[in-house]
């Protein structure tokens, strides 16, 4: 009964906001180096041809919010016009001496940090910005993490629609399943943005999450 | 004789009626001087979500300006639903938050204490930095 109410409020929340608008704002979430750049990416290289930020195995490689504007996705003969809004990745703590594992000299690593703490802020600010929202987790890692939590109860608090995206499915450790129970109010879909493993069914819950509600 | 020095872990109980009066930047600032101070909190309930991201967004502020200051570890535990969805979850906390009797406890630490907070169905286990 909740869960279909739940749904049934979603419904009409993607019927107002995409009725209405020609450019959809989706905001990617999540905590960080889930893949969120990774799909941007991988995104706007299906449709524009170019990228729309850099990713790295080191962790918060995004400290800022980066655009791309009127991204048009055309799919099965039905078009979409987005504007992506890749956020920094969000997390209660930041150590600069986390990133000295990876090489990095000192003073990189404290600017890294500084720039880190200041995006988290941006990103939080940003979800008053957004039209919904693609939360992309890392398969691999618990989904019951107190920032995934934290972000989801600011986006039903703000009544923003969520498409929960669970990346990296090429690893072994990977468990769909795992996110699926912790979300079974929203549609995941389980992807590997690297290697471009299952697009098509993330197109597909892309236009079902937007076009079936017209 | 040498005496060794003892470490200790200081662990604060916030109860609802600590923070009841207060607006979220009260409670917020209330937080987080404690766990500057070294304090691992126990808090009664649990904060709204809207409050929980402003504890991120004030923390981050923070560690950009405390030196030594890394930020928070932060878990929120319900009783006995452990295996119910993120978001059946968040309602139980939205109609609970800060709710007197609410069985809710959060548990707040310095992450320069606090590594890591896991939760089990039975247990919470906190561990900490050498």
């Amino acid at each position: 009964m909740g869960i279909l109410i739940v749904r049934d409020f979603i419904k009409r929340v993607f019927f107002s906001i995409f009725s209405s608008k020609e450019s959809i704002s989706i905001g990617f979430y999540g905590p960080p180096n889930a893949g969120k750049t990774s799909l941007a990416n991988k995104i706007c290289k299906d449709w524009t041809g170019e990228e729309l930020g850099k990713s790295s195995k080191i962790p918060h490689e995004t400290r800022k919010v980066q655009f791309k504007e009127k991204v048009d996705i055309e799919y099965k003969g039905k078009k979409l016009t987005l504007k992506l809004i890749d956020t920094p990745g969000i997390a209660t703590k930041i150590d600069y001496e986390d990133f000295l594992k990876f090489g990095m000299k000192k003073k990189d690593a404290r600017t890294r940090a500084k720039e880190a703490t200041q995006g988290i802020v941006e990103a939080i600010k940003w979800l008053d910005d957004v039209d919904a929202v693609i939360i992309v987790l890392d398969s691999t890692q618990n989904p019951y993490n107190q920032v995934n939590i934290t972000i989801i109860g600011n986006l039903m608090a703000r009544k923003i629609p969520v498409l929960v995206v669970g990346n990296k499915i090429d690893l072994l450790k990977s468990d769909i399943k795992k996110i699926e129970a912790a979300f079974p109010e929203y549609d995941v879909v389980g992807i590997s943005a690297k290697f471009g493993k299952n697009m098509e069914e993330f197109y597909e819950s892309l236009f079902k999450f937007v076009k079936k509600r017209r | 004789m040498r005496v060794k020095k003892l470490k200790g872990l200081v662990l604060q109980f916030v109860t609802f009626s600590e923070l009841e009066h207060l607006e979220t930047k009260g409670r917020i600032k209330k937080l987080l001087d404690l766990i500057l101070d070294g304090k691992i909190i126990v808090l009664q309930g649990r904060l709204d979500p809207e409050e929980e991201a402003r504890l991120i967004e004030d923390t981050m502020v923070l560690v950009g300006r405390i030196k030594g200051f890394k930020g928070v570890e932060l878990a929120v535990i319900e009783p006995n639903n452990n295996n119910i969805s993120v978001a059946s979850k968040i309602r139980y906390g939205l109609a609970k938050a800060l709710v007197r009797g609410s069985g809710s406890l959060t548990i707040i630490g310095p992450a320069s204490i606090v590594k890591e907070i896991r939760r089990d169905p039975k247990k919470i286990e906190l561990m900490f930095n050498k």
